[in-house]
């Protein structure tokens, strides 16, 4: 702690902090550019110069930046200084020179922080009169506009994408006035994180390229918070949309899981919803197979009869849909009836990911507390592909050895450039077993490839290393190995933080139990350790806590003729079953009743009728995820009827089907949820209630700036139409309602603050000190509880394959059904291949680029091989969720 | 395309002199250029390679720095000093005896491939301006008549 | 004036290399022996302290006490870091500055001996020579030395039987002046671009990849063999002031006859001037930058000050490297400033506003002037830059450098720079406001 006078005002403040950090944090209106919150300080922009004086004597003081001062006890600062403040402005002309001025068409405009700085400088007479240099820009692929002009060299672009993110192919070029922040060549960043350049550059040299595709200013957007639904970490989002089309996604802080910063699936991955394909009909096969639009008091005429001559019902669920839709689905087929729409494998791997969460659920790390960790070891997740804002934290966790070393040289950890001198390439130890290699090795202690059920073994001899109490698997390890289990051991042993992550996306449960074992074996020792468990989709662990029955039983029951009515929703049957299956159950059952938001191929070539469902942009609900968080995402815009939420066509053939529930809206939904299953008691405080008003008002989902909406719908109809009034929130469909700091944070749609327009500064008004929670709470709430029978060690069971075996590759553009049906995201889809190491593809006489014919699970593709020399023998990788390929059956015994 | 023995094993000598391998990319760009003149696209992304670094961490350093040529340059490099000593006793006239006769401004290359002129800071010769180097020798006490006769020097 | 050869005394006219065979008959090396034999690492650094030796590389730091902020290990030798450094600055760009290449050139062993004994000294065991690109000579010259002083034993391992190692490497640079700022040397040396680093941490906490370094000029350490053959308190005796020992002065620009020579510390500016011939032509000084680009003007009012650092510090300016680049009364000032705010400007390392985008800025006010394009408010413009690109403001010393001259010749040569404003210039400027970008 330390006393520090800011113009005038005592502040007791951290004394391991700088200045401007804590200055923001006071709320003092204190320029910056090259400082980030998660990027420390760097002192390049010289922006942010207050004065400082040595002692209470001194009358002359000196200009230092803020972001370079410690707040050392006693120190006195001004920042109304008029030296200070004469600095600062001519810091903003100097940057100015060169910047082109061109606003008006910038996508930038209104969330610049350039703009705002230069207005907070009070920069506004220009004297230089020399001529502008230009710079040419690079395709930077598409997701990522560059327009070089604007650079006003901060070097957070760098900062970020370098020395942060890892990436390297992004850097400074050039030298003196003639700095150029680029690649050494057009082509497609290839950084996973590349989005958030959009958000870090404080002006318009990165910006979004999908929005751009269909710009429009900040302030005229209509937002919602949402949460991405590409993964199963539940990164909050802030989607933004106008006159029913999604523009873009935007990062929204939370404190406790992404904080500033998505992955490139998440910000670039929802254009599936703005695609023209999407059912926004009614639709009903005819006799030519041909899907065609009914109006709405037609289907429901048609729907009764359905439900009337059904013999069995049974309901598909889905792990990408919110509790909401899946219990509402639940409610109209049965609890019997109902499947949670998962995979066999998968399910099974889900179930065992739970057990595993509940016997730590106090030990789960959330995003955030991943990067405090100094020990890690990784279970079969290749994280970047599988849910990638794991990595990020990752590698942020890799460079705690950095700031050891730094505190023993008694450099500050937020001076960033000394850190990493003093830190150079000595990280903190990750350990990674993973099938074959992946993005992250650059980072990991000698990367371990095996097989599923060999990275399981690994994992159990890990427990047994740790606590010899815990069993180890059946086979002894050979003495490499077990040097290298030993060593793993040892190190997770002497941390202070040590973290185990698992993960579903292999489908072998065995590796979740032995993830479990290390687990308890290492918290024993050091209640600090940590536990972090991936799943495969946005709600997968919500819907392995709902329901047990797979996908499988809903066929069974069509195969042995107990049902001939199946109810799918968001779901797509072919992803989760072999196809010879899904078909003989498809032709088998009389109909196939899809609620949907995309032409999935389900829809496409197995539902008899379609009812269009929302996307998460059209539609509230709940999601889990993979800490057991339960989150509320909101409705972004309202669809054109007759596209509804899913639960309201649930509710809907409920009511056709003759016990329609009497749920209002959300608040009754959300009630009947916890009043039936318990498990997910606590979900109702996930956000304030829809009733929830502050001062009587609701919470404005566009900014006061809001324009046009008396022209918007004009051609429609001259007269200004009524706001929207949303059922289901305390939202408002406007931009009237309470705009300020007391918004619970569950219910901010975007972030915006006097004189702070763009998003990563204006959040810090909202910050309880900037970069840490949000004021009121970072939302949602955990609602795992430790399971009973929690002490004992899981059998070290593991299932070897003797010969061939595909696993699963999962991709993180491609493998997740939504987010591969976005333009942007199909460009930087990987080819279909077949991947295996060249001992495995000289015994199939085949070199790279020869077709495989490969049967999985009864269905059969070809592609060409690629030689992966990091895939263990007798294995091939298989592309997942792209090309027809349903990963999440994977991995499987066969034979090529 | 492949860089020769010489130059990796240069490239790989400089790498054995650091705790980081990795430090040798500034002599790796070096290298290169000693042996081809300038340093292209082709044989950054070889040397980088070689340092086990990316072609754009290469790049960046590439172009930081005033020596590594990241364009074609004749086949003598004039590098002439421009700075406050040489400036003060006649580096202006030298320049525009220099330009005029061999055509060209600084940047450019004679038609010829002969020569590519290039501005340089002080070369710690300036007791002795104006002063240049060609290629590596320096040469000094310039004036318009002895840059003819040292032009001739060099075919 | 007599010159007083100590780092001189081998250098032969022609400036061909004194080797290893000529270097030991004139008693080269036996300094080393000397320490080796007699003195513990941490003797040594109080011997350097005592002599009075500052810096030559610019800043004038007192190198005995840049020597003891080097952490030690010789009583907890576990937490040894995996080396410890001693880097040779001879990166020699600053304009008007030639004098480590005489050393590098003319006495190639000298500086090896004297590196031996400094990282004797803090305890290194690896050291770097980071010598600018350009001097391929000294390369040359050096790199013959090294071998010949590893074929003798002076370096390697366990150098004369002593059970002290170092291993000594030349790195050359690809051209940039900021590699000459020590940080940035560093970053240099490891490869990346030369950006300077934030101090605190000082290289001897954190330096060459993150471990205790030493950055010391060529001058500064060739003094160190002299001081151990002769002992602290003649070498102290030799300065005429404070300052111990000599200095190689320099004269370039409108000397008669422009050069080197080694003088004690102190001697009068004056005296320097004469013994380089003083303005050549027979015309008069108009003003001199007394050691290299950076450091601010000295005019014919200041001859009789002492050149050591104090002295100089005093009439408000720096002995920086001490060769002085001197100009007559027939100069315009405005193109002297220019041609130096021309190089700062370019050799911006571009990592913090002011310097990168403020020095192009007043390089372009002072072309403006020259070409008779100056406008009311220039000269304004000019000093608010002079103000804000001072120490504290840039992140590194490179903008404050380029701001001494510009300083300077704005306090004593005002009344010229203004007058290159046209009297026209006031309707021009307004036509020209009017025509202006908006901003
Ligand atoms: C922009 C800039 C350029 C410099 N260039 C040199 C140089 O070329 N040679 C040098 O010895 N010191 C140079 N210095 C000074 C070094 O930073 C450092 O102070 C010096 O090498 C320390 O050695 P010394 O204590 O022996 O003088 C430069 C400093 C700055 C700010
Ligand atoms: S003052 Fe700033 S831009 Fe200039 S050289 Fe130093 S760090 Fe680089
Ligand atoms: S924010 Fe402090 S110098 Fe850039």
């Amino acid at each position: 702690m330390a006393t520090i006078t800011i113009d005038g005002n005592q502040y007791d403040v951290d004394d391991t902090e700088n200045l401007l950090a804590v200055a923001l944090s006071k709320g003092y209106d204190l320029p910056y550019f090259c400082w980030h919150p998660e990027l420390h300080s760097v002192g390049a922009c010289r922006q942010c110069a207050v004065k400082q004086y040595r002692n209470d004597e001194d009358e002359k003081g000196m200009i230092v930046m803020a972001c370079m001062t410690p707040c050392s006890d006693g120190g006195r600062f001004e920042i109304a200084d008029k030296e200070a403040a004469e600095m600062r402005s001519q810091v903003i002309e100097w940057l100015m020179i060169n910047h082109p001025h061109d606003c008006p068409v910038c996508e930038e405009g209104g969330e610049c922080h350039l703009q705002d700085m230069t207005l907070m400088t009070g920069h506004t007479q220009r004297r230089y009169r020399g001529p502008k240099r230009t710079h040419r820009n690079q395709d930077l692929g598409p997701f990522i506009s560059h327009e070089m002009n604007r650079c006003i060299a901060c070097y957070r672009c760098v900062r970020f994408y370098r020395d942060y993110a890892d990436g390297d192919d992004l850097r400074a070029l050039g030298s003196h006035n003639n700095v150029y922040f680029g690649r050494d060549s057009d082509g497609a960043l290839d950084n996973e994180f590349s989005g958030n350049l959009v958000e870090v550059c404080p002006t318009g040299v990165f910006t979004d390229k999908t929005l751009g595709a269909h710009y429009n200013r900040k302030w005229d957007m209509q937002n919602a918070p949402g949460i991405c639904t590409h993964c199963s970490l539940g990164c909050n989002t802030s989607p933004g949309s106008r006159q029913g089309m999604l523009k873009r996604i935007q990062n929204r802080f939370h404190g406790e899981i992404n904080h500033y910063f998505l992955c490139d699936r998440g910000r670039f991955g929802a254009g599936f919803v703005n695609r023209d394909d999407r059912p926004r009909q009614p639709l009903v096969r005819n006799a030519d197979g041909i899907l065609e639009p009914r109006a709405m008091d037609v289907m429901r005429d048609t729907m009764e009869s359905v439900f009337a001559e059904a013999k069995g019902v049974v309901g598909v669920g889905s792990p990408r849909a919110s509790l909401e839709d899946n219990y509402a689905l639940r409610h109209l087929v049965g609890a019997k009836q109902f499947s949670n729409g998962m995979s066999a494998p998968d399910a099974a791997a889900s179930r065992a990911a739970l057990a595993v969460l509940e016997n730590h659920s106090g030990q789960l790390a959330t995003l955030r507390e991943i990067e405090e960790c100094d020990a890690v070891l990784i279970l079969g997740e290749d994280v970047t592909q599988t849910a990638p804002r794991v990595a990020l934290s990752l590698r942020q966790s890799a460079r705690n050895k950095h700031h050891e070393m730094a505190a023993a040289n008694k450099i500050p950890k937020w001076h960033a450039r000394a850190v990493r001198d003093i830190g150079q390439t000595h990280n903190s130890p990750i350990f990674s077993a993973t099938t074959h290699a992946t993005r992250l090795d650059d980072i990991v202690v000698e990367p371990y490839r095996a097989r599923p059920n060999a990275i399981a073994a690994l994992g159990f001899a890990v427990a047994n290393a740790l606590d010899a109490t815990a069993p180890a698997a059946v086979e002894p390890l050979d003495q490499d190995a077990q040097a290298f289990v030993d060593a793993i051991a040892a190190t997770l042993k002497g941390a202070k933080k040590p973290l185990i992550i698992a993960g579903t996306s292999l489908g072998d449960p065995s590796i979740l139990a032995a993830a479990g074992n290390a687990m308890r074996a290492l918290r024993t020792a050091n209640s600090e350790a940590r536990l972090f468990v991936t799943f495969n989709e946005a709600n997968s662990l919500g819907l392995a806590m709902m329901e047990d029955r797979d996908v499988d039983t809903a066929f069974a029951a069509i195969e042995d003729g107990t049902a001939d009515t199946l109810v799918v929703m968001q779901n797509c049957l072919y992803e989760r079953a072999p196809k010879a299956r899904v078909d003989a159950a498809i032709k088998k059952a009389k109909n196939v009743i899809v609620m949907d938001h995309s032409l999935t191929r389900t829809v496409g070539e197995a539902a008899t009728h379609v009812l269009p469902a929302g996307s998460f942009a059209e539609a509230d609900g709940t999601l889990i995820n993979n800490e057991g968080r339960a989150q509320r995402f909101f409705q972004v815009f309202i669809p054109d009827a007759p596209m509804q939420e899913g639960w309201r066509w649930a509710q809907d053939l409920a009511e056709v089907a003759g016990h329609k529930p009497d749920w209002i809206g959300m608040d009754d939904l959300i009630a009947a949820i916890v009043a039936d299953m318990p498990q997910f008691a606590g979900i109702q405080d996930a956000a304030p209630s829809q009733s929830f008003r502050k001062f009587g008002m609701r919470f404005p989902r566009s900014p006061h700036r809001y324009s046009g909406r008396t022209a918007l719908y004009a051609n429609v109809d001259v007269r200004e139409r009524r706001p929207e009034v949303d059922p289901d929130s305390a939202l408002s469909y406007s931009m009237e309602g309470y705009q300020g700091v007391a918004t619970p944070p569950a219910l901010m749609s975007y972030a915006w603050a006097p004189g702070w327009d763009s998003n990563q500064a204006a959040i810090t008004r909202f910050q309880d000190e900037v970069g840490g929670h949000l004021k009121g709470g970072d939302p949602g709430v955990r609602i795992l509880r430790v399971a009973a029978g929690h002490s004992a060690f899981a059998d070290a069971t593991i299932h070897p394959v003797a010969g061939w075996q595909a696993v699963p590759i999962h991709a993180i553009f491609g493998s997740e059904s939504q987010s591969a049906r976005s333009a942007a995201i199909v460009e930087r889809m990987p080819a279909a291949e077949y991947r295996v190491n060249p001992a495995a593809a000289k015994s199939l006489k085949l070199t790279a680029g020869d077709t495989l014919e490969l049967a999985i699970d009864g269905e059969t593709h070809a592609f060409p091989i690629a030689i992966d020399p990091s895939l263990p023998d007798q294995t091939v990788g298989v592309p997942v969720g792209m090309h027809g390929v349903c990963g999440l059956r994977l991995p499987v015994e066969i034979k090529p | 395309m492949q860089l020769s023995e010489a130059e990796i094993e240069g490239i790989q000598h400089e790498m054995s002199l650091y705790e980081d391998p990795g430090a040798a990319t500034i002599e790796a760009l070096k290298i290169v250029q000693e042996h081809r003149g300038w340093v292209s696209d082709e044989a950054l992304a070889a040397a980088a390679a070689v340092v086990n670094v990316t072609p754009t961490q290469m790049e960046a350093v590439a172009t930081f720095y005033n020596l590594i040529f990241r364009q074609p340059v004749g086949r003598h490099v004039i590098m002439l000093c421009d700075s406050i000593s040489c400036y003060l006793v006649g580096y202006e006239q030298v320049r525009d005896h220099l330009k005029s006769t061999l055509g060209i401004d600084f940047g450019q290359t004679t038609a010829d491939g002969r020569f590519t002129l290039l501005p340089i800071c002080c070369l710690g010769d300036c007791d002795k301006g104006p002063a240049m180097r060609v290629g590596e020798v320096y040469h000094d006490q310039l004036t318009p008549e002895r840059v003819d006769a040292i032009l001739d020097e060099y075919k | 004036m007599e010159e007083t050869r100590v780092l001189t005394q081998r250098i032969r006219a022609d400036r061909s290399p004194v080797w290893m065979k000529d270097y030991l008959d004139s008693g080269g090396y036996d300094a080393l022996k000397k320490v080796l034999a007699e003195l513990k690492p941490t003797e040594v650094g109080p011997l350097v302290k005592e002599a009075g030796l500052r810096g030559r590389g610019g800043a004038g730091f007192p190198t005995g006490v840049k020597w003891s902020f080097m952490p030690r290990f010789e009583e907890r030798p576990e937490q040894r870091p995996a080396h410890v450094y001693l880097v040779v600055n001879a990166d020699e760009m600053e304009p008007g500055t030639f004098k480590d290449r005489l050393l590098m050139e003319g006495d190639p062993h000298q500086l090896i001996e004297s590196m031996i004994i400094s990282a004797y000294a803090i305890g290194a065991d690896i050291a770097y020579v980071f010598l600018r690109g350009e001097y391929t000579e000294c390369r040359r010259r050096l790199q013959q030395a090294i071998d010949e002083a590893t074929a003798e034993g002076f370096l390697g391992k366990n150098i004369l039987d002593s059970g002290f190692n170092l291993s000594l490497h030349l790195h050359m640079s690809a051209g940039r002046y900021i590699c000459g700022e020590e940080s940035a040397l560093l970053s240099a040396l490891e490869g990346r671009r030369a950006v300077p680093r934030h101090k605190p941490p000082f290289p001897a906490a954190s330096g060459l990849f993150g471990q205790p370094t030493t950055v010391n000029n060529v001058e500064t350490v060739c003094n160190v063999p002299h001081i151990i053959n002769n002992g602290g308190d003649w070498y102290k005796e030799l300065g005429l002031n404070k300052d111990g020992g000599t200095k190689l002065f320099g004269a370039s620009g409108h000397v008669a006859k422009p050069g080197l020579a080694e003088f004690p510390l102190g001697v009068k500016l004056g005296d320097v001037l004469e013994h380089f011939g003083g303005i050549r032509n027979g015309r008069k000084l108009k003003g001199l930058l007394p050691g290299g680009g950076s450091t601010p003007f000295l005019t014919p009012d200041h001859l009789d000050t002492p050149m050591d650092y104090d002295g100089v510090g005093a009439v408000g300016s720096r002995l920086g490297t001490a060769t002085m680049v001197v100009f007559d009364d027939q100069t315009p000032i405005v193109g002297v400033l220019k041609n130096l705010e021309h190089f700062y400007a370019q050799e911006s390392c571009g990592w913090c506003t002011p310097c990168r985008d403020g020095l192009p800025w007043v390089e372009r006010i002072l072309g403006n002037l020259e070409a008779g394009k100056g406008q009311p408010g220039d000269i304004e413009l000019l000093d608010l830059h002079v103000k804000l690109l001072g120490p504290g403001k840039t992140f590194c010393a490179h903008a404050p450098g380029a701001m001494g001259p510009l300083e300077a010749g704005l306090k004593y040569f005002r009344e010229e720079l203004a007058a290159l404003i046209p009297d026209d210039a006031q309707t021009l400027g307004r036509i020209e406001a009017a025509n202006a970008n908006p901003l």
